[in-house]
């Protein structure tokens, strides 16, 4: 549970010589521009919402923040997994509903144990995406039809499953607890910390063999000022969660609550699976050019499927925690703006819509800035409607950002 | 430099391939040989059949009829991974690199090395290696580039042909047919990949460079061969021609009479 992974590929794909300062300011001009408009949108987003009411960034609200946004996040790293092969899919909100449905009926209706019902239903997310994909790829049917329809049809399928009963409460202690824990704040700090140790030494690691090698090696002073980094980064929202943030104070409320870990926990999972091992390796290249990976010797369907396979599971985890979240599932369950959260989410946090170029932790960001606008309007008593229309005007600005950089790109590229 | 081609063996050689497209003779008992350190320039008109003949060299299809021998054995070379285990490599004219990556991931796409990290269940891309392994192989070839780690997308055209070319090579292989190497370069790009030509020469491949543009041809290679109408109608020592004759043997002015019948007869 570290953050090491996105540093190190960081690390990597920056130029070979001059400073860091140099190396950003050159893929700036290239219209390699990352997360950088996030960061600052981030950034404005706070200080708009801090001044309109204070309550915002207190630890209280920034703690709910994160938990509000970790069903949408986990959804939309698998939209970035699709994303990145130049593909969409639009029934990630229908399947998180359809596999919370079956949790719920399995949990509750069937008495099964929490642990096996997530099992199965992470399982049917699995099944699901394997199907689709395979219909996607195989049958040469374009992704946004083919999960256009399973938007329709996982729709239905909850409403089946959920039969007359409508709504489940759920009473299991492990579903609930998923979403309702809070680690004790040493815990919180000791895996904080070790994610920090575990860093640097990779990255000190990395440069040791890299000099090894003769390979050009940044130097100790860039690994420790990013280590500094990574340090404030991590530690300081620990820190704040692990503040007592019950503003009456006669009962205290600290730590970091689990369904904050569970997000990072997957986002770093796929960002070691999508930046360091072979398989990744081949998800960028099939959405950079999926006739040069094929002739590369790559599987490209089979690459394809996984990717739908794996992006419906997520689905079913952002369903889980969802439902954990709310103790319930119901009809509406990963309807609503689940779906269009999820993928604005994955976009807005800098993961291009034309495939190829991305990071899980754009979900992070991506919904970070949606939950965070959704929180302040909620703060400050605003219409849902005007939410919406923020939204949309920051989604706009987003692909915008996208498609100019993309040209940007090209045209240095010539 | 008039080298005895007969003394030696060719390290590729066809015998009589013939391939018909429905009512279209795309290539009639053609032979063709490629010999070590040498450049071939494969010229003719459009629709002569040079891409057939590259296609059925590099296995992308089936000759009708004919031999095709490796280093001396009949081999059978019907999917383009046979061309590829036999060390054959092709570079298409649209190339064959993911933009999105950079230039080290590029040259090992599909052959990455893996570092285990927990031995037999989680192994890593060793970038290290790979990189260490690109930074000596690029300079071998003294290809230019500024940064191995810049993504293809940032490159000119004539270091992305290097990069396709260099990728084609480094996977110890024999012989290389460049399609169009040098179409829609600019005049120092070209010369880039013309260098880059010779010195694949010198490491001792046998190389087949597909090409419109006679001056390019002439400025590499070591021997042209001429199709027109699907056959091979003549092969120039390139030091002992000048364009003038390979142009009358592209066009068919100096061998007019060749049977004008056998490309559309069908």
């Amino acid at each position: 549970m570290n953050v090491k992974e996105r540093e190190r590929s960081e690390l990597e794909t920056g130029g070979s010589e001059g400073g860091l300062l140099r190396q950003l300011l050159q893929r700036l001009a290239h219209g390699d521009i990352g997360s950088l408009p996030v960061l600052l949108g981030l950034v404005l987003i706070a200080v708009v919402f801090q001044i309109a009411n204070p309550n915002f960034l207190t630890p209280l609200n920034l703690t709910n923040l994160m938990v509000q946004i970790s069903s949408v996040g986990t959804i939309a790293v698998g939209v970035v997994l699709v994303l990145l092969i130049g593909e969409i899919d639009l029934s990630v909100g229908a399947v998180s509903g359809l596999c919370a449905g079956l949790m719920g009926v399995l949990s509750v209706k069937l008495g099964l144990p929490g642990i096996p019902a997530v099992l199965f239903s992470l399982l049917a997310g699995f099944l699901i995406g394997l199907f689709q994909g395979w219909w996607i790829t195989r049958l040469h049917v374009p992704s946004f039809v083919v999960t256009l329809a399973g938007y329709l049809g996982w729709q239905g399928a909850l409403l089946w499953v959920l039969g007359s009963t409508g709504t489940i409460n759920l009473n299991d202690v492990f579903i609930v607890g998923l979403a309702n824990t809070r680690l004790p704040v040493w815990v919180g700090w000791t895996i904080g910390a070790a994610a920090v140790l575990i860093f640097l030494l990779a990255s000190a690691g990395l440069q040791m063999r890299k000099s090894r090698q003769g390979l050009h090696s940044q130097s100790v002073l860039a690994v420790i000022l990013r280590g500094i980094v990574i340090a404030i980064v991590v530690l300081g929202p620990v820190a704040i969660m692990s503040v007592n943030r019950n503003p009456r104070g006669n009962v205290p409320v600290t730590g970091v609550p689990t369904a904050v870990v569970i997000l990072l926990a997957i986002i770093i999972a796929f960002n070691f699976l999508t930046k360091r091992t072979r398989y990744g390796r081949y998800v960028f290249a099939v959405g950079g050019g999926a006739e040069a990976a094929r002739r590369a010797g790559i599987n490209v369907d089979r690459i394809r499927i996984w990717v739908f396979a794996l992006c419906s599971t997520l689905a079913a985890a952002g369903g889980v925690l969802a439902g954990s979240r709310l103790f319930a599932v119901n009809q509406s369950s990963g309807g609503g703006d689940v779906l269009l959260n999820s993928i604005a989410a994955a976009v807005i946090g800098g993961t291009s819509l034309f495939g190829g170029r991305g990071s899980t932790w754009s979900a992070l960001l991506g919904a970070l800035i949606i939950g965070a606008i959704a929180n302040g309007m909620d703060l400050l008593a605003f219409a849902s409607s005007v939410r919406f229309m923020i939204t949309g005007a920051v989604l706009l600005v987003a692909v915008t950002i996208d498609a100019y950089s993309r040209a940007r790109r090209e045209q240095v590229g010539q | 430099m008039a080298r005895i081609k007969e003394e030696k063996q060719p390290i590729l050689q066809l015998q009589g391939i013939s391939k018909r497209f429905g009512a279209v003779q795309a290539l009639w008992k053609v032979d063709f040989e490629v010999f070590t350190d040498e450049v071939i320039g494969l010229v003719g008109d459009n629709g002569a059949g040079k891409s057939t003949l590259v296609k059925v060299i590099s296995g992308t299809y089936r000759p009708d009829s004919g031999q095709y021998i490796f280093e001396g054995r009949a081999v059978t070379v019907s999917t383009p991974g046979d061309a590829t285990n036999l060390g054959i490599q092709t570079v298409y004219q649209d190339l064959a690199l993911c933009e999105n990556l950079d230039v080290v991931a590029n040259l090992y796409l599909g052959r990455e090395r893996i570092r285990s990290v927990v031995p037999g269940v989680l192994g890593v891309i060793d970038e290290v290696a790979m990189e260490r392994k690109s930074t000596e192989f690029v300079r071998e070839l003294h290809v230019t580039i500024p940064s191995l780690r810049s993504r293809v997308a940032t490159l000119s055209g004539g270091q992305r042909q290097s990069v396709a070319v260099a990728r084609a090579v480094m996977w110890n292989s024999k012989v290389v047919l460049l399609d169009e190497p040098t179409a829609a370069l600019g005049v120092e790009q070209t010369r880039q990949v013309k260098d880059l030509i010779v010195r694949l020469r010198e490491k001792g491949l046998g190389i087949v460079v597909i090409s419109h543009n006679l001056v390019d041809v002439f400025d590499v290679s070591d021997r042209i061969i001429v199709l027109r109408l699907g056959r091979r109608v003549a092969t120039f020592d390139t030091h002992g021609s000048n364009p003038e004759q390979v142009v009358a043997a592209i066009t068919g002015a100096e061998y007019g009479q060749i049977d004008s019948d056998t490309g559309s007869s069908g």
